[in-house]
């Protein structure tokens, strides 16, 4: 399975997703922002880090990237798609998930492990984990606070779109502690946290987040297979 | 943001028309030139030999600035006055310390593991056949008091271009802060934008924070240390050298364009005499972009790969004056470059303007005319601006070294021997005069204090010191730098040292430490100096590394005060003779003087970083205590030996704000026999967990120790000998220890190596389920009561981002 990882100028943990990728048993494609090509991968990340040094709003340019359009498109016909931290701001600005990531109320920058509950199992990105599972890994951002209005917040939860939630204290004051979500098909998958370095027992808190890179490829062997899991089912 | 287009080879004629730049930003230049009508050229300077020149107030003394004229057979245009301002200066001529840091040099153990050292962006050292890594501690502590914020993010910057300027990728930052007291309110102001800065810019740059320090004392009010450091790892046939080599090679200006922002920042440049007249707005703090440092970053490493650099230098203190000036002296070769090229931000920037900013993400490339084309092609596909601003001109027939001869719109406003900027600044053996008071101070010693004697006043005692701001636990700050990004953070903050995984493939890492006590060295420099060097190498030690190399930053006052500058002798005394004792060797660093107000300067404080190679990360050895295996708990030993030494204890300063006597004693012998036994004890498994002793001794080990994973401790104090009671056992600043948790049916093995290498062992207790750090006959503090105090005073102090409730 063939999972590409997009760099934009100013990602910073495109490596360790690809790494992660590997880790999970998959073959890492590194893809370019300039370039609209995806490269035929079954599925993309798009990683952590600052895209265009945040200019205007974190990720509001990265969105217009080349590769985006090509990525856009692909999603709403059903390519998996995770967006890390920033991958999850791009994804918001790219309208592919409701809501918006905006500065973390006490105003800090924050890295810390941090325990999440996952709220959806039917995702291409979370179909491994239990529901209600309580997870840890690290989560570090500045900007990483949810918001939605009442209406959307409602209907996410409504129909079980919420894919994890902040436990054991909420780190940067998220509505109804909402760490990620996911759209309507179960596809697109937005975290704030990053599950991509929680792979490796020497440099991570746990393996928790493994199961994010390990639920891609069973979703696409699920989709190859003609047995339809996760997401696609929807 | 792209690659400028009039960026053809330059041709070789020195007075190219400037009518060829098609730049249209630049016609405000000429328009400002003409206005002004008289910029001060090489043939203006022979013509009026007797105009006035403010030097004085460009810092330069009367004697310097007739040697300027001696060397230059005139005197020198505003331009060159500026330049050699800048290089002359202290900052960057190191013209007090020179005669000092020879002992580097000449004390330098015998190595072969250097590639680079003093002299160089950085020093570089061979950790495996292929790979290498470099380091360097520097320091941003003016710029830092001025504007917190960019203060402190542009001295990441800056670290990280010297890091990048030897080939290495930047892996890792790590920062040594010191600040006033605690509860001053300027410190309010200058702590949380100093963190922000750090976290801001390296964050952004994607390096993990893996460590340092956070002292606070009243000497640092108005004086607040920032230094920051940062290691960068990189194929041993990459590494780049600075030497403007090469007749006809390109000069090329990559990164950022040019501002006034860092005008003065290294010298005084900043006085108003010395503008014309045309701007006031010059702060001389620099302000860092660090979405820029990446693209730089990537793009140079980019180039590196493809073969295309021949030299390079970073752009940092001095700007463009340095860069220009030591390539061409680093090479002996001439350099002839054409100022009007510069891509600037304010187009109305003069020459002396253009040569002294400090503008950030800047580097300087020397690239051959063929290989020009490929290294703007990589420029642009990251978005940095490239240009070629000049070209490397020969040394003259009689194979003496070239001239550096700069124009500005057709104006030849420089015309120097570069190697006199560079190299031939002055030099000066100051006088140096113990402290009047040095005596006195080392008389009154912290052993005779009046001490908690009691099972309650220990158990206080216990509560206050870890609550104390020297001691407490620091995740406010550490929360806010990322110490995950690039995968490959083993142990970072608040870990004795910081453990990176270098090669994935076969696990080789590396552990660095930064340590530096500045009461030890105002009570005796050098003692004090060497007790640093201790520190940072058993730290580094202790996580089952094999310490092979120091990088210092030398924080003092005023080297024009005997008595600032007996202190800064004495310790690099200290360090070059310690560093002979362990033999590693120094290789790189940097001085900061001046670090004073009126006449109170700061403690002397050498800041110590050592570096460490791990063949396999997978046996470095955390400071938690994990949780027991069984009921029965892991076995604590404590190392090394234990005298009462309180002098300059944090315990002396926390309970009687008094700083007297003499520091601990320090043995590197002892050191190294620890160092070895405990790569020995981690490599065959023998520890699950140890911790350096250091400020507040072995309290506030055990108390660290047990909140890492909640994990309890019994312990029992050994037998009392008449000095040593159970006060001194918990709060003594002895050296050379750490405790250490085996595992049972380890322990014997362990005893038996540490035997062997001649440290001494004493079994202090057990690692328990209970979550109680117990000493027994003395007290019992649950470990909730201590995370309380541990953890909230940093809270207290700059706010609480706690837990945001939930809406």
């Amino acid at each position: 399975m063939r999972i590409g990882v997009v760099t934009f100028p100013g990602s910073l943990d495109d490596g360790d997703a690809a790494r992660a990728v590997r880790i999970a048993g998959g073959e890492a494609v590194r893809l370019w922002h300039g370039d609209a090509d995806i490269h035929g991968v079954d599925a993309v990340v798009l990683p952590g880090g600052f895209s265009y040094g945040d200019a205007l709003r974190c990720g509001a340019i990265a969105r217009f990237a080349p590769v985006m359009e090509t990525i856009i498109d692909a999603a709403r016909g059903g390519l998996p798609v995770l967006g890390i931290c920033n991958g999850f701001q791009i994804l918001c600005e790219a309208h592919l998930l409701p809501g918006a990531l905006t500065r973390n109320q006490h105003l800090h920058f924050r890295n810390r492990d941090q325990h999440l509950r996952i709220g959806a199992t039917n995702t291409a990105w979370t179909n491994t984990f239990t529901e209600g599972e309580e997870i840890l890994i690290p989560v570090k951002n500045g900007e990483g606070c949810f918001v939605a209005d009442t209406h959307t917040l409602d209907e996410l939860e409504a129909e079980g779109r919420v894919v994890a939630r902040y436990t054991r204290g909420n780190p940067n004051g998220s509505q109804r502690d909402i760490a990620a979500i996911t759209n309507a098909a179960g596809n697109v998958v937005g975290i704030m946290p990053h599950p991509e370095h929680a792979v490796e027992a020497l440099t991570g808190p746990s393996l928790d987040g493994l199961g994010f890179f390990t639920s891609a490829l069973r979703h696409l062997a699920g989709v190859a297979g003609g047995q339809l899991t996760g997401g696609a089912t929807r | 943001m792209t690659t400028q287009p009039d960026t053809a080879p330059v041709s070789k004629t020195p007075e190219q028309p400037a009518a060829k730049l098609s730049a249209s930003a630049f016609a405000a230049t000429d328009v400002l030139a003409s206005e002004f009508g008289s910029v001060d050229t090489v043939e203006r300077a022979l013509e009026t030999p007797d105009d006035l020149q403010p030097h004085a107030e460009l810092g330069l003394k009367d004697d310097e600035y007739e040697r300027i004229k001696q060397i230059l057979g005139r005197r020198p245009t505003a331009s060159e006055l500026a330049m050699y301002s800048i290089m002359w200066s202290e900052h960057c001529s190191y013209k007090s310390s020179k005669v000092h840091l020879r002992q580097f040099g000449e004390k330098a153990p015998k190595n072969t593991r250097m590639l680079a050292g003093i002299g160089e962006n950085a020093g570089v050292v061979q950790i495996s056949d292929e790979l290498a890594v470099t380091f360097k501690v520097e320091s941003h502590n003016h710029p830092s008091y001025v504007e917190p914020y960019q203060g402190a993010a542009t001295g990441v910057g800056g670290i990280v271009r010297d890091i990048l300027a030897m080939g290495a990728r930047p892996i890792a930052v790590m920062d040594p802060l010191r600040f006033g007291a605690a509860d001053h309110p300027d410190t309010a102001r200058v702590l949380p934008g100093v963190v922000a800065g750090i976290g801001g810019y390296g964050n952004c740059l994607g390096l993990p924070n893996i460590g340092g320090e956070i002292v606070f004392d009243p000497c640092y009010q108005g004086n607040p240390l920032v230094n920051a450091l940062s290691i960068g790892v990189l194929p041993v046939e990459r590494l780049q050298h600075k030497e403007a080599a090469g007749e006809g090679n390109i000069v090329v200006l990559l990164g950022a364009r040019t501002g006034r922002d860092g005008i003065g920042g290294v010298s005084v440049l900043a006085s108003a005499t010395f503008d014309e007249g045309a701007e006031q707005r010059r702060p001389s703090v620099q302000v860092g972009d660090p979405f820029m440092e990446k693209l730089l970053i990537e793009s140079c490493l980019e180039m590196y790969d493809a073969g295309l650099v021949a030299g390079i230098q970073d752009l940092g203190g001095a700007g463009l004056t340095c860069a220009l000036t030591e390539t061409a002296a680093a090479a002996g070769t001439g350099m002839r470059v054409w100022l009007e090229r510069v891509p600037l931000r304010e187009a109305s920037m003069s020459p002396t303007e253009i040569l002294a900013s400090e503008s950030q993400e800047r580097m300087l490339l020397i690239v051959t005319p063929e290989k020009l084309d490929q290294v703007l092609a990589v420029a642009e596909k990251w978005g940095v601006w490239a240009t070629a601003i000049g070209e490397v001109t020969a040394s003259d027939a009689a194979g003496h070294p070239g001239r550096l001869l700069i124009s500005w719109n057709d104006h030849v406003v420089v015309d120097v021997p570069p190697g006199s900027l560079a190299d031939d600044g002055p030099v000066y053996a100051r006088p140096i005069r113990e402290p009047a008071d040095l005596i006195l101070l080392q008389a009154d010693r912290a052993e005779t204090l009046p001490r908690p004697t009691t099972p309650e006043e220990l158990r206080e005692t216990v509560l206050r010191m870890i609550a104390s701001p020297n001691l407490c636990d620091k995740s406010w700050v550490t929360e806010q730098y990322d110490r995950y990004v690039l995968g490959n953070t083993v142990l970072a903050q608040p870990e004795d040292s910081g453990v990176l995984r270098i090669d994935e493939k076969t696990g080789l890492g590396v552990a660095l430490s930064v340590d530096g006590n500045g009461r030890y060295a105002r009570l005796d420099p050098y003692e004090g100096a060497k007790l640093a060097l201790a520190e940072s190498y058993r730290n580094v030690a202790i996580s089952g590394a094999e310490p092979i190399a120091v990088s210092d930053c030398l924080n003092f006052g005023s080297p024009e005060d005997p008595a600032v500058m007996w202190q800064f002798a004495e310790a690099v005394r200290g360090i070059a003779d310690g560093c002979q004792q362990l033999n590693i060797p120094v290789t790189g660093g940097n001085v900061s003087f001046y670090n004073q107000t009126g006449a109170a300067a700061i403690h002397p404080t050498p800041v110590i970083g050592v570096l460490g190679v791990l063949e396999n990360v997978a046996t470095r050895v955390p400071m938690g205590f994990p949780p027991p295996p069984t009921a029965e708990g892991d076995l604590l030993f404590l190392l090394g030996n234990t005298d009462c030494e309180l002098s300059g204890s944090e315990w002396a300063w926390v309970t009687h704000n008094h700083l007297g006597g003499k520091p601990p004693k320090v043995d590197l012998a002892h050191e190294e026999r620890l160092g070895r036994l405990m790569r020995q004890a981690a490599e065959r498994e023998h520890v699950v967990a140890a911790h350096d002793l250091s400020d507040g001794g072995l309290s506030q080990v055990l108390v660290e120790s047990c909140l890492r994973r909640n994990v309890g401790a019994r312990v029992t104090l050994p037998e009392h000998e008449a000095a040593t009671t159970p006060f001194v056992w918990l709060f003594s600043e002895s050296a050379g220890r750490a405790v250490v948790a085996v595992p049972r049916g380890h322990d014997k093995a362990f005893t038996a190596l540490a035997a062997e290498h001649g440290v001494p062992c004493t079994p202090i207790g057990v690692t328990t389920e209970e979550p109680v750090l117990e000493i027994h006959n003395q007290f019992s503090l649950g470990l909730d009561e201590l995370r309380e105090a541990f953890s909230s005073t940093m809270r207290n102090l700059f706010g609480s981002p706690a837990e945001v409730a939930a809406k």
